[in-house]
C-alpha cells in the first residue's frame, strides 16, 4: 500500500517538500542543541521543563483523543465512524510519534536514551510512560493498517485483530493518566498537586483529538474528494463539545479550590498565568487568549447552527486546539515551575533555535499524518466505484 | 540417508537463529555484565546509617561578621570542580546561601522575617530520607545508599530533570552546557562533569570513604555546620537535636530531610 503515497498530485508534493523544508531547519537546530548543549534553550535551572515538554503534554492528549472514534464504532457498532476511524488511528500514530521525539529531543545525554530500558526502573512513572506511549503507537499503528489493508484487499479484517482493537482501546486513557501522574505526584509543585490532573488530561485529550480529526476530515473532504459522512460529524462534534466543557470545568473547579480556600501556595501559579506575579507576566496574554477562544469554542459548539455549519464548526475546532494547546502546553508547565521552590519568580521564554526544533517535531509528525491518511484515503477511493456514461460521473 | 539441501539450509537458519537469541536473551538476563563484587568500604572509611548536617545560623552570621568569607561554599565547589557559571539562570551550585523567606517560603510569618533578616542560611541538598527525585528517576541514575545520602552516577544521567522537577527545594542544577570551561582552578581528584547531566551536593562521600568529614563542615572557623549520624543516639547531631529548637525545610511534605537549621 506503501506506494500509493509515491504517487501523488503537484499539491501533495508541494506540501510534503513544505515539511520536509521545515523538517530539515528543525534538524539543523537540532545539530546545534546536540552540539552545544540544551543551554541554547530559554530553560533555565527554576524552570526545567520548557517548550518540548508542553507540546509532549499537550500531543499525549491528542494521540488518546482518537479513541472516542474508535470506540465507538468497535465497541458500538456506531457504523457512521466506519470511513474516519482509520483517520482516528493514523493521528494517533503521528501525534505518539511526536510526543516520543518531543521527549527525545529534550534530553540532556540522547544517546544514552536506552538507559531507560537497560535500568527498568518501576518506581519511576517515567518508566510506564515509555511503555504506554510505545504500545499505544505499535497498537494503533497494527490496528489501522491491518484493517486498511484488508479493505485493500476486499476482504474483513482477520479475526486476531478483535482483540488487538480493544486493547488499544482500553490502553488508550492509560496514556494520558500515566503522563498526568508525571506531574500530580511530585511534593512542593502546587499547581500540578491536583487530583483532577488525570480527569482534566482525559477532558483536554477527548476534545483536543477529536477536534483535530473533525479538521482534517473537513480539510480533506475540500482538498481529496473525501466525504467523511454528515451523521459522523455530527456526532464527533458533540464529542468535543461535551468533552471541552468538562475540560473548562474542571479548570473552574481548580480556580475554585485555590481562591475559596485562600491558600497562597495554591493561587500563585494561577495568578502568574492570569495577572502575573511579581511584576513578572510572561505568560498573561496567551492565557487571555485561550481564555477568549475556549469561550468563543463553547458557543459556536453549543448554539446547533453554528455547529452544524461546516465552516463554523471548523472555526470552533480550531479555537478548542489551540486552547488546549495553549492551557495544556505551555500554561501547565510554566504554571508549575512557577514560583520556584524559594517562592521567587523565574521568567522562561523558548528560544528562535527551540521554537525551530520544537516546529521541526510538528513537521515530521504532520508528515506521517499526510502519508498515512494519503494512502487511507487512495485506498478508499480505489473501492468505489466510478463509471463514466455519456459523459457524466456516477459514483456509488 | 541423504540430507536435502532445503532440509539442510532449513536446519542451519534454525539453528542461527536459536543461537542468536538465546544469546541475546541470556545477555538481557545479565545485561552482558559481570556482577559487582559488594562493595566494602576501606578501614579508615567513616560509617554510619543516617548522615546528617546540623546548621547553627547564628553561628554562621557571627562567623560572616568575623570574615569567615564564605569559606564553606568556596571550598567546597573548588573541591568538586564546581563551575563558576556568570548566568544566574544556567548556574550550578552545591552550597549556597539564601534569605530566611525564600528557604522556608512557607513561614510566612513577617516576626520571623524580622528576627533572621540578616541571618545567612546555607541551603544544599537535603539528603532527604524519602527522596522524591531518586523516587522519579527512570534510569537509578540518583539513588539512596545505605548510609542515607542521596547519590548521583553522573555516567548514567540521561539528563531527563525529572529529578528536578520533584526536588522541592531546588537543590539540583543541570549542565546546560559543557561546565569545564567555566572551572576556575580543576581539582584532579574530583571528576569534572559533562554537559546534559544532573549534578548536586553528595555531602562528600568520597572524603567520607577516606575517614573525612564533609568539607564545609571542616573548612567553617566557628563550627556552624555540625555533621553526625542521625541514627546514633551518642553522635553530635542527635544530642544537638534533643536539646535545641530546630527546623527543616518543607517538612510537611514529608522528604524527611537530613539537615536541620539551629535557630534558637
Amino acid at each position: 500500500m506503501l506506494e500509493k503515497a509515491l504517487r501523488g498530485s503537484k499539491k501533495y508534493w508541494l506540501w510534503v517538500l513544505f515539511l520536509l523544508s521545515i523538517i530539515f531547519i528543525g534538524f539543523l537546530c537540532y545539530l546545534y542543541q546536540f552540539k552545544i548543549g540544551l543551554g541554547i534553550t530559554g530553560m533555565s535551572r527554576d524552570v526545567s521543563w520548557g517548550f518540548y515538554i508542553a507540546n509532549f503534554t499537550f500531543l499525549v492528549g491528542v494521540a488518546a483523543g482518537a479513541v472516542m472514534i474508535v470506540l465507538p464504532y468497535y465497541w458500538h457498532n456506531y457504523k457512521e465512524y466506519g470511513k474516519i476511524t482509520v483517520l482516528g488511528e493514523f493521528l494517533a500514530v503521528a501525534a505518539v510519534a511526536m510526543c516520543i521525539l518531543f521527549v527525545f529531543v529534550d534530553l540532556g545525554q540522547p544517546v544514552r536514551v536506552l538507559n531507560v530500558i537497560r535500568f527498568p526502573t518501576p518506581n519511576s512513572v517515567m518508566f510506564y510512560d515509555v511503555i504506554v506511549l510505545n504500545g499505544y503507537l505499535l497498537l494503533n499503528l497494527i490496528c489501522g493498517w491491518t484493517v486498511l489493508h484488508a479493505e485493500y484487499k476486499g476482504t474483513k479484517y482477520p479475526s486476531w485483530l478483535k482483540p488487538v482493537i480493544y486493547l488499544a482501546i482500553v490502553w488508550a486513557p492509560s496514556i494520558h493518566i500515566v503522563t498526568a501522574f508525571l506531574y500530580q505526584g511530585l511534593p512542593g509543585r502546587h499547581f500540578w498537586l491536583t487530583a483532577v490532573m488525570a480527569p482534566r488530561f482525559l477532558a483536554s485529550a477527548f476534545s483536543a483529538g477529536p477536534a483535530l480529526v473533525l479538521v482534517a476530515a473537513l480539510l480533506l473532504k475540500k482538498v481529496a474528494n473525501f466525504d467523511p459522512g454528515k451523521k459522523a460529524i455530527d456526532s464527533l462534534a458533540k464529542t468535543v463539545t461535551y468533552a471541552f466543557i468538562i475540560n473548562v470545568l474542571l479548570f473552574i473547579f481548580e480556580l475554585f479550590t485555590a481562591f475559596y480556600s485562600g491558600i497562597h501556595s495554591h493561587q500563585a501559579p494561577i495568578k502568574y498565568l492570569f495577572v502575573g506575579l511579581e511584576g513578572h507576566a510572561e505568560w498573561v496574554p496567551f492565557m487571555w487568549i485561550a481564555t477568549i477562544l475556549a469561550i468563543i469554542g463553547i458557543l459556536l459548539l453549543v448554539i446547533p447552527q453554528t455547529r452544524k455549519n461546516e465552516t463554523t464548526l471548523v472555526l470552533a475546532c480550531i479555537a478548542v486546539f489551540i486552547s488546549c494547546w495553549i492551557d495544556k502546553g505551555i500554561g501547565l508547565i510554566t504554571g508549575g515551575y512557577t514560583p520556584t521552590p524559594f517562592e521567587t519568580v523565574t521568567p522562561y521564554r523558548p528560544t528562535l533555535p527551540e521554537i525551530g526544533i520544537t516546529l521541526g517535531v510538528w513537521a515530521i509528525g504532520f508528515l506521517i499524518m499526510t502519508i498515512l491518511y494519503k494512502i487511507a484515503l487512495e485506498v478508499k477511493a480505489s473501492k468505489e466505484l466510478v463509471v463514466k456514461y455519456e459523459g457524466i460521473l456516477y459514483k456509488k | 540417508m541423504a540430507i536435502k539441501r532445503r532440509d539442510f539450509l532449513k536446519l542451519t537458519s534454525v539453528t542461527l537463529i536459536g543461537t542468536a537469541v538465546s544469546t541475546a536473551v541470556g545477555d538481557l538476563l545479565t545485561r552482558g555484565e559481570i556482577k559487582a563484587e559488594v562493595y566494602t568500604s576501606p578501614p579508615e572509611a567513616l560509617k554510619g546509617k543516617r548522615w546528617a548536617m546540623v546548621i547553627d545560623v547564628k553561628k554562621c552570621k557571627e562567623g560572616q561578621k568575623k570574615g569567615c568569607e564564605k569559606k564553606c561554599i568556596e571550598v567546597c565547589h573548588y573541591l568538586h570542580n564546581v563551575p563558576s557559571i556568570p548566568d544566574k539562570k544556567k548556574e550550578i551550585k552545591w552550597i549556597w546561601e539564601d534569605e530566611f523567606e525564600h528557604a522556608f517560603p512557607e513561614q510566612t510569618d513577617e516576626y520571623l522575617e524580622e528576627i533572621f533578616k540578616d541571618v545567612p542560611f546555607l541551603l544544599l541538598c537535603n539528603q532527604c530520607d524519602n527522596p522524591p527525585c531518586v523516587r522519579v528517576c527512570p534510569t537509578q541514575a540518583t539513588f539512596k545508599r545505605e548510609d542515607g545520602i542521596v547519590m548521583m552516577d553522573f555516567h548514567r544521567c540521561i539528563g531527563c530533570r525529572f529529578c528536578m522537577a520533584a526536588c522541592p527545594f531546588g537543590a539540583r542544577s543541570f549542565n546546560w552546557f559543557d561546565p569545564r570551561p567555566y572551572i576556575k582552578k580543576v581539582n584532579p581528584e574530583y571528576p569534572t562533569r559533562m554537559k546534559g547531566v544532573v549534578e548536586k551536593c553528595l555531602f562528600c562521600y568520597e572524603r567520607l570513604a577516606q575517614g573525612k568529614i564533609p568539607a564545609c563542615v571542616e573548612a567553617c572557623p566557628v563550627n556552624a555546620l555540625i555533621f553526625g549520624d542521625l541514627a546514633d543516639e551518642n553522635s553530635e547531631v542527635s544530642k544537638i537535636l534533643k536539646e535545641r529548637v530546630s527546623i527543616r525545610r518543607k517538612a510537611e511534605l514529608g522528604t524527611h530531610p537530613s539537615v536541620f537549621y539551629l535557630i534558637d
